[in-house]
């Protein structure tokens, strides 16, 4: 038998998970949907991720964990890695490009750019405060124009003369958006017009007093729409490029740093079986008021956090196996 | 007549020299303000326009609370920025919600002029006496100072710590006995004791530590709720924070003219609020060759926006990294942490590179 290693990256909107053997190639992959739910959106990944690792003989010996849900995914699947996304994307993204300079990643509800010289990340910037430019945006966009996410590159690419539309906020492109429709803006050119905005947006607020330098590789959701890489390409004057596995570099990133950190800690897939939940409560100790998210399995606590003094730390019983 | 029950909003730990000052020297009863919690913001955000700056709500919220606690005189100070127009807004506010207190707006006090300023502050406390403010003074200045020099070790190496919570114990009951100090002679002596106290506590510090310097906006860098416990959260990794702006180095002795001349090569023009310090600040760091630097400020600082673009000048330049934080009334921890595990995960490979 094997080892492999787990890499799961639960974002806002959706959740990523990739299985890489020793040589680091990718076993399995998966990515769906948060829903709101990362611990039932884990268990279908879960669940997916088992289906097409059926026959070889792999074993699990590490799980990472990244994404915004990372910590709460860490205590579920017994995680020896729980890493922030920027630094698992920026190691998915260099074992894949070694030469790479700048990262830009654009996922559902945040945005970054990475900037790397020799190997190293020296500088990052992340969205901070307001969605706009995200992929969360384009899709509500899509909803209102009545198109698929998927087709929405392919639409932007008929144009020949996009829409001009304000990219400075999401509330004002939207207000744009509507008026450029009502006074008879064709649909393409509204579409392409988007992608120009979620670019411009990108370059001005997270990409703000950053030199880009090539190579760029573009990850994140939002790299799978053709029409805002084409945008980038346009703004910066520069070849961008999107890896196949674009969607999945922090989940693959993160499952690197599991194997490279050699705790091992053998994961079976029957967690999907057992029942998770987390209560969340206000502390009363003290007029802080923390809010204490205590996570259970089958009645269990197994992890606890949110407190910001000792009073509130919560005492757990070890986890059984 | 009602007894004179005053306070003024609650600001890291200087509502003890605070007090010493309304007690002794304007002769009335000090309510110490709660502490900020997010039951503050609560408040102040419910209260206040929205698209004013996180500080105004803190200090609404804890004005609210401070009249709960039995607060019946306010004071609010001007300022070079939008701060100069808390008071009347604050006055207004607490007024339509209904509360009778007595406000003392300080802002009105255009003149600077050290008899104006007095008259201004009689305000307080009619029967106040020049004598009794005059002997009170340097005791409630150099109480600010001494605070401020506690801290700033505090911040170098709690991070370091052998045993968890001994800075935190030590500071705490050196804040205690400082309530009790009614003179210069007492004050040396209790900031004598701790300081030895401080200086032996037992620290793991490596040769050659990570250092941050902190930056930025007056009330979020001082207050540490409204910045998610920044220092707190750096030190738990183990990090030396370094941080300039506090009461002693702005109010008391702020260097004016030994900033202007240091910055002049990234701005020539004399600034407002705290951008000239912020950039005096990031440069000195910078210079130092510190591993990182954090800007933070509430949302909508027009003084902290406009040195930001300067800011990212001094990165370019020295090859420094800075990590950009702005604060609102958001109460979640997640998006704070992500960013502060990736600044360190970025310094500590740059460090060992650079070995």
């Amino acid at each position: 038998m094997s080892k492999a290693y787990l890499g799961i990256d639960i974002g806002s909107i959706s959740t990523k998970g990739v299985i890489i053997d020793e040589n680091n190639n990718i076993k399995a992959s998966e990515y769906l949907w948060t829903e709101g739910d990362p611990l039932k959106a884990v268990k279908r990944l879960l669940s997916a991720l088992k289906l097409q690792l059926a026959d070889s003989q792999q074993r699990i010996v590490a799980v990472g964990t990244t994404g915004s849900a990372r910590k709460l995914i860490g205590a579920m699947t017994g995680a020896t890695v729980v890493k922030n996304e920027i630094t698992a994307h920026a190691i998915g993204a260099m074992s894949v490009h070694p030469d790479v300079r700048t990262i830009i990643e654009i996922g559902g509800q945040d945005s970054k750019i990475i900037l790397i010289e020799n190997g190293i990340v020296i500088d990052y910037a992340m969205n901070t405060l307001c969605a706009a430019g995200t992929g969360a945006f384009l899709s509500s966009q899509a909803q209102r124009l009545h198109i698929n996410i998927e087709d929405f590159g392919k639409i932007a690419l008929q144009s020949t003369k996009p829409t001009p539309i304000a990219a400075r906020c999401t509330v004002f492109a939207e207000s744009d958006l509507v008026h450029k429709a009502q006074i008879g803006h064709k649909k393409e050119d509204i579409v392409a017009g988007l992608c120009q905005a979620v670019v411009a947006n990108y370059l001005n607020n997270v990409g703000k007093g950053k030199k880009i330098i090539s190579p760029v590789v573009f990850q994140g959701g939002v790299s799978k729409n053709i029409g805002v890489i084409k945008a980038f390409e346009e703004l910066l004057g520069m070849q961008v490029t999107v890896d196949p596995n674009s969607h999945l570099t922090g989940a693959l990133g993160v499952a690197l740093l599991a194997k490279k950190s050699r705790v091992e800690k053998d994961f079976f897939f029957d967690i999907t079986d057992i029942e998770f939940k987390t209560v969340g409560y206000d502390c009363k100790k003290c007029s802080n008021n923390c809010e204490i998210i205590c996570i259970y399995k089958e009645n269990k606590i197994i992890d606890a956090w949110g407190n910001k003094c000792e009073n509130g730390a919560i005492t757990k019983s070890q986890p059984h196996d | 007549m009602e007894e004179i029950k005053a306070s003024y909003p609650q600001l890291g730990n200087y509502c003890t020299p605070l007090e010493l000052l309304f007690t002794e020297g304007f002769d009335v009863k000090y309510i110490v303000p709660p502490p900020i919690t997010k039951k503050t913001l609560a408040l102040g955000s419910r209260y206040s326009p929205d698209y004013v700056c996180a500080p105004f709500k803190y200090h609404l919220g804890n004005f609210i609370e401070t009249i709960e606690a039995g607060a019946n005189t306010l004071v609010q100070t001007g300022g070079v920025c939008r701060l100069q127009y808390y008071g009347e807004l604050h006055e207004q506010i607490l007024q339509d919600l209904g509360y009778r207190v007595h406000f003392v707006n300080m802002s009105k006090v255009q003149d600077t002029n050290p008899l104006t300023f007095y008259n201004g502050l009689k305000e307080i406390n009619p029967q106040m006496s020049l004598q009794k403010i005059g002997r009170i003074l340097p005791v409630v200045l150099k109480m600010f100072e001494y605070i401020d020099e506690a801290e700033n070790f505090i911040r170098k190496n709690i991070g370091f710590e052998s045993s968890k919570g001994a800075f935190e114990k030590v500071h705490a009951a050196f804040l205690g006995d400082l309530r009790t100090v009614r003179n210069k002679k007492e004050l040396k002596s209790t900031y004598r004791d701790y300081m030895k106290l401080f200086k032996g506590i037992e620290i793991n510090k490596p040769t050659d530590p990570l250092k941050v310097g902190i930056v930025g906006e007056y009330y979020t860098i001082m207050e540490p709720f409204s910045n998610h416990y920044l220092e707190k959260e750096l030190a738990r990794m183990g990090i030396v924070v370094d941080r300039w702006m506090n009461v002693t180095n702005t109010l008391i002795h702020y260097p004016k003219k030994q900033i202007q001349k240091q910055i002049k090569d990234y701005a020539e023009y004399p600034w407002v609020a705290t951008s000239m310090a912020t950039i005096d600040r990031a440069l000195e760091f910078a210079r130092k060759g510190y591993d990182g630097i954090i800007h933070v400020k509430s949302f909508g600082c027009t003084p902290e926006i406009d040195a930001m673009p300067i800011l990212q000048n001094i990165s370019k330049d020295y090859k420094i990294p800075i990590l950009y934080f702005t604060f609102d009334t958001q109460t979640s921890e997640t998006g704070v942490n992500t960013r502060l595990e990736a600044f360190y995960d970025m310094i500590i490979m740059r460090k060992e590179t650079k070995k």
